[in-house]
């Protein structure tokens, strides 16, 4: 039993077991409440900023690209670039599937989106970067259903002119995860677009310009707020603009006078400042249509187009060089002291040439009869220059080719040029033929341009420009840079500038003297100088070539253009009316003097040879 | 102040003065806890938890004006009645856990009616006890008198009054001096089926348990089945676990580590920490704190008002209200002290129990010390079934303190 002062003295004790309870729990949670606060305080402040701000990159405008005359070649236009803010995985697949009908989202290419916010869940992903006004209002109109969904006026890459400059512009678009990891392209991140091909990739650095980034506030869905303090955010640094010496009317022109349905390209230099004025390749497409994102077919079906319309002929093309080649053997020939001007040599040209049991043939089977080197140049004959091999011998050729720069690059600012392809030495042969497998034959064939023997048209384009100037040439370059402009070669002819303008003279015979290969494509108003060629292929009807220069003693140009199987058999050469139009053109937009007697050399002859002696050499 | 003593009934002014003050706090923190940039059931909600406010202000004085005897008698009926609202609120439950039931104009939650009508049963079952407890044999009766609402709540199932129930058990075995040591024994089972989940953990478990039986030397029935019942919870737990809920089992696991997925279950947990501790000392300022306004608290309004708190009024605000609780606790325990009547005690000091209880799990929880059990903070967080059960319990007080 219970006394009442028993139950009192138990309610006391149990009472105060229960205050100390209070007291002591209460305390600990107040301990839990100041380590959180105070203790941590900053690190949690510093996640709730973290909670609720979202960094949204902003892009930079791509620098323009002008031409030599201040026209656009590459500008931007207003668009939109639509992306999805980081989240849950499942509301990201969810708002794509909503944007997925709008903005043709094929599964491919949703699963593929997927696929980059599993492996960068933290950045915005960028679905379409360049939606039609269109598409950006629809999501607009349903902003409460797109809350996470952010449209950012992004610049659009726009090529006035798009098909006549494709090969050389290249294009832009969005940076794929093989590019993310190159050195290059360090600070870049996914969704970026950049330069893919040609002058865009060449200056993607100059071009780019910065990102900026603004903050907004999101909720706890990732929908956004507002913007978060103005200030704290970084403007877009717009890219550097890009000054071409490229002239784009005469782009659109050659493209307009390209022969329908041929292949082929043609090239321009300035050769004073290693320039290019042109560059064209046919056929080609429209790089407008690879901005935001290529569409699938268009991919395949330029691709699987027989006639390769993405390759760039002009630098990443080689062809057998044919009779264009003559003056490379023509200058290394006086150089050795070989040949002269009014040279003469043993066999006169009766439609070819024995070489032990082996005939080889002239271009003209009647026969050119008796030539010196001049005349040889004008009627482009064969047989002149299979004896002109035979006397450089195969070692001196090799070596003297090497040394005038074919077998290297042009060191054109471009991506992926092509060097030409001319044996390097006798070993080369050895190697490719076995020891037994050739014979020096092999000298008639590389002296008339075939055979192991094919140069692109800017390889050729630069030896002509030697030929024009007298000097080392300029490397070829786009962009109007003083340090590009400063940039020679290391080789140069080696030839007086007498034995120079004897092959100038020849060359201006080729067109402008009856009967010379070009006569038919002379100018009115200037002196063309230039060398025709048939190029022998495999593949069908030889190529059609002309490299040349204009005018003829006071170059402004150099040009050079090939046309696939563009000359059959009877009919004319296509290359030759291309490349002399696009001169013509050129010169009269660049109001070169005209000159009163084209075709014949300057009455004050520029500076001659104090001593011009001809080497004796046989006469036939 | 002393004609308020005049009004019949109220036997603690000061007690009802912090009940009001904080009634008063907790409407203007749910009010700000719907101040909030996406839409979201919480904005307004306030005017709601006033209107309960008025409801739960007839309720306190009804029950203040009932006598402690009339009270005794209809404590049978009041836990009949709570014990069929359980069973039918299993079929006709409404609500995310089933627990609500649809009243005209408002819902009812009757666990919180349960909870008032057990611990007016249990008063009257062990007050005006005469003898010394002996035996566990004499805890059969209250243990199931707490045991049917306890299974009938679990089966809902609603793990926060659950505890609720087991807390008021104990509460009431304490207050009228069962011996520390039965209780221990008594609720040893329990702690067995937390354990079960490691077998070497639970054999550590079960040898204390076992020396306890034998330093205490009570009868031999009642060792064989404490050892029992803890080596069946401990069997049953996994079992156990298993039916449970995913939820309820996730709102464990994420106790244990809350980084586990961060963007699901652990995201309560993660963002109440985070919004409390970016209240620091003085907080972000009263409903302006980005946390709670961005939406990223969970629950805002109810079991995480408390988080709001602490974004907003930062430590100093938390102390307040820790200081609030700590007195509001202090004058319920005075009058459960004072009190002769043994009834009109024990129902005080449960309540006393109840309120304590729920402080600390849900402040626990709050900042991560406990798992999330969803039981709110008392006179703050919204709901009104639970705040008409504390206004009624806190009426029943005020009898208690005034028939001395």
């Amino acid at each position: 039993m219970r006394s009442e002062s028993q139950r009192l003295e138990l309610r006391r004790r149990r009472g105060g077991m229960a205050g100390a309870a209070v007291l002591i729990t209460l305390s600990l949670l107040a301990v839990a409440f100041f380590r959180l606060q105070i203790l941590s305080g900053n690190q949690y402040a510093l996640q709730s900023e973290e909670n609720r701000l979202r960094a949204i990159s902003l892009p930079a405008p791509r620098g323009t690209i002008y031409d030599r005359n201040g026209r656009v070649v590459a500008e931007n236009v207003p668009g939109y670039v639509v992306s999805i803010l980081p989240g849950p995985r499942d509301t990201v697949a969810a708002t794509l599937e909503r944007l997925a009908d709008r903005l043709e989202l094929s599964l491919e290419r949703r699963e593929d989106l997927l696929g980059r916010n599993r492996a960068r869940p933290n950045e915005s992903l960028v679905v379409h970067d360049d939606a039609s006004f269109e598409q950006v209002a629809f999501i607009e109109a349903r902003r409460p259903r797109f809350r996470r969904v952010v449209v950012e006026a992004q610049p659009q890459r726009r090529y006035p002119n798009g098909p006549p400059v494709a090969h050389i512009i290249g294009y832009v678009s969005e940076i794929n995860e093989r590019e993310l990891a190159l050195p290059r392209y360090e600070g870049y991140e996914a969704g970026r677009t950049i330069g893919k091909d040609g002058l865009e990739a060449q200056y993607e650095a100059l071009l780019a310009g910065d990102r900026g980034v603004r903050y907004v506030e999101v909720n706890a869905l990732g929908s956004i707020v507002r913007e978060f303090d103005v200030g704290s955010g970084q403007p877009a640094i717009p890219g550097n603009d890009l000054q071409l010496g490229l002239d784009l009317d005469l782009q659109v022109y050659a493209d307009s006078i390209f022969p329908e349905g041929m292949r082929g390209g043609v090239v321009a230099l300035d050769p004073h400042t290693g320039e290019v004025v042109l560059a064209y390749s046919h056929p080609t497409f429209d790089p407008n249509r690879f901005i935001g994102g290529i569409p699938g077919d268009l991919w395949n079906a330029l691709r699987d187009d027989p006639d390769k319309p993405m390759l760039n002929r002009v630098s990443t093309a080689a062809y057998p060089p044919g009779s264009t080649w003559k003056l490379v053997m023509s200058a290394i020939g006086m150089k050795r002291g070989h040949l002269a001007i009014d040279t003469y040599l043993q066999h006169t040209c009766r439609g070819g040439l024995s070489y032990g049991n082996r005939f080889f043939r002239c271009w003209n089977s009647a026969g050119h009869g008796g030539l010196d080197l001049s005349g040889a140049i004008k009627n482009s004959c064969n047989v002149y220059f299979y004896q002109t091999g035979q006397r450089i011998g195969l070692d001196p050729m090799l070596e003297d080719v090497q040394a005038l720069g074919f077998g290297q690059r042009t060191g054109i600012d471009l991506p992926f040029e092509i060097a030409g392809i001319f044996p390097p030495s006798r070993e080369w042969f050895n190697e490719q033929y076995g020891r037994r497998g050739w014979t020096e034959s092999v000298v008639w064939n590389l002296s008339i341009g075939q055979g192991e023997n094919q140069q692109s048209l800017l390889g050729m384009a630069q030896f002509y420009a030697a030929l024009a100037t007298g000097q080392s040439p300029i490397r070829p370059h786009f962009a109007r840079d003083e340090n590009l402009a400063g940039r020679r070669v290391d080789w140069r002819l080696d030839l007086s500038e007498a034995r120079r303008y004897e092959l100038v003279d020849a060359l201006a015979r080729v067109v402008n003297e009856p009967g010379g290969t070009a006569y038919s494509q002379r100018l009115d108003r200037w002196t063309l100088a230039g060398k025709t060629g048939t190029a022998q292929n495999p593949h069908g009807a030889p190529h059609s070539w002309f490299v040349g220069f204009a005018p003829a003693y006071d170059p402004r140009v150099v040009v050079a253009a090939v046309v696939e199987q563009g000359h059959p058999d009877g009919q004319p050469s296509l290359a030759v009316p291309l490349a002399s139009r696009v001169v013509d053109r050129f010169l009269e937009s660049i109001a070169a003097p005209i000159e009163e007697r084209p075709g014949a050399r300057p009455v004050v002859p520029p500076p001659a040879d104090v001593v011009v002696s001809s080497p004796s050499v046989g006469s036939p | 102040m002393s004609w308020l003593r005049r009004v019949p009934g109220l036997g603690d002014p000061p007690l009802l003065g912090l009940m009001i003050l904080m009634t008063g706090l907790g409407i203007a923190m749910i009010y700000s806890a719907g101040q909030v940039e996406v839409r979201s059931i919480a904005t307004g909600i306030w005017v709601r938890q006033s209107a309960w406010f008025l409801v739960a202000a007839v309720a306190f004085i009804v029950m203040s004006r009932l006598p402690l005897r009339f009270l005794e008698w209809l404590a049978p009926w009041l836990y009949g009645l709570s014990l069929g609202l359980l069973v039918l609120v299993l079929f006709i439950g409404t609500g995310p856990q089933g627990s609500w039931l649809e009243l005209g104009p408002g819902r009812l939650q009757p666990a919180e009616v349960a909870k008032l009508g057990t611990i007016l049963m249990l008063a009257r079952l062990l007050s005006g006890r005469e003898q010394e407890f002996r035996g566990l044999s004499q805890l059969v009766k209250p243990v199931a008198i707490v045991l049917v609402p306890f299974a009938l709540v679990l089966l809902q199932p609603d793990l926060g009054s659950a505890i609720i129930f087991g807390v008021i058990l104990i509460a009431a075995l304490f207050w009228v001096g069962v011996p520390l040591i039965k209780i221990f024994l008594l609720i040893s089972p329990a702690f067995s089926l937390l354990l079960g989940f490691n077998w070497i953990v639970w054999g550590i478990w079960f040898l204390i348990v076992a020396a306890f039986l034998y330093v205490h030397r009570p009868f031999i029935l009642e060792s064989v089945s404490v050892i029992l019942a803890n080596f069946a919870a401990g069997a049953l737990t996994l079992r156990l676990w298993n039916s449970l809920a995913e939820y309820q089992q996730d709102r464990l696991l994420v106790f244990m580590n809350p980084e586990v997925d961060p963007q699901g279950s652990g995201w309560h947990l993660i963002q109440s920490k985070v919004a409390i501790g970016s209240g620091g000392l003085f907080g972000q300022g009263f409903a302006s704190g980005p946390q709670k306004r961005l939406a990223f608290l969970p629950e805002q309004h109810t079991d995480f008002i408390f988080s709001v708190v602490g974004e907003e009024l930062g430590f100093l605000g938390v102390l307040f209200f820790l200081v609030l609780f700590a007195l509001l606790l202090w004058r319920i325990l005075r009058i459960a002290t004072d009190s002769s009547d043994d009834f009109g005690s024990t129902i005080t000091f449960c309540l006393f129990g109840v309120l304590f209880a729920h402080l600390v799990v849900n402040l626990g929880m709050t900042v991560g010390l406990l798992p999330i059990t969803g039981l709110p903070l008392p006179l703050i967080s919204y709901g009104g079934s639970f705040l008409l059960l504390l206004y009624a319990g806190f009426g029943t007080i005020q009898r208690v303190a005034s028939e001395p």
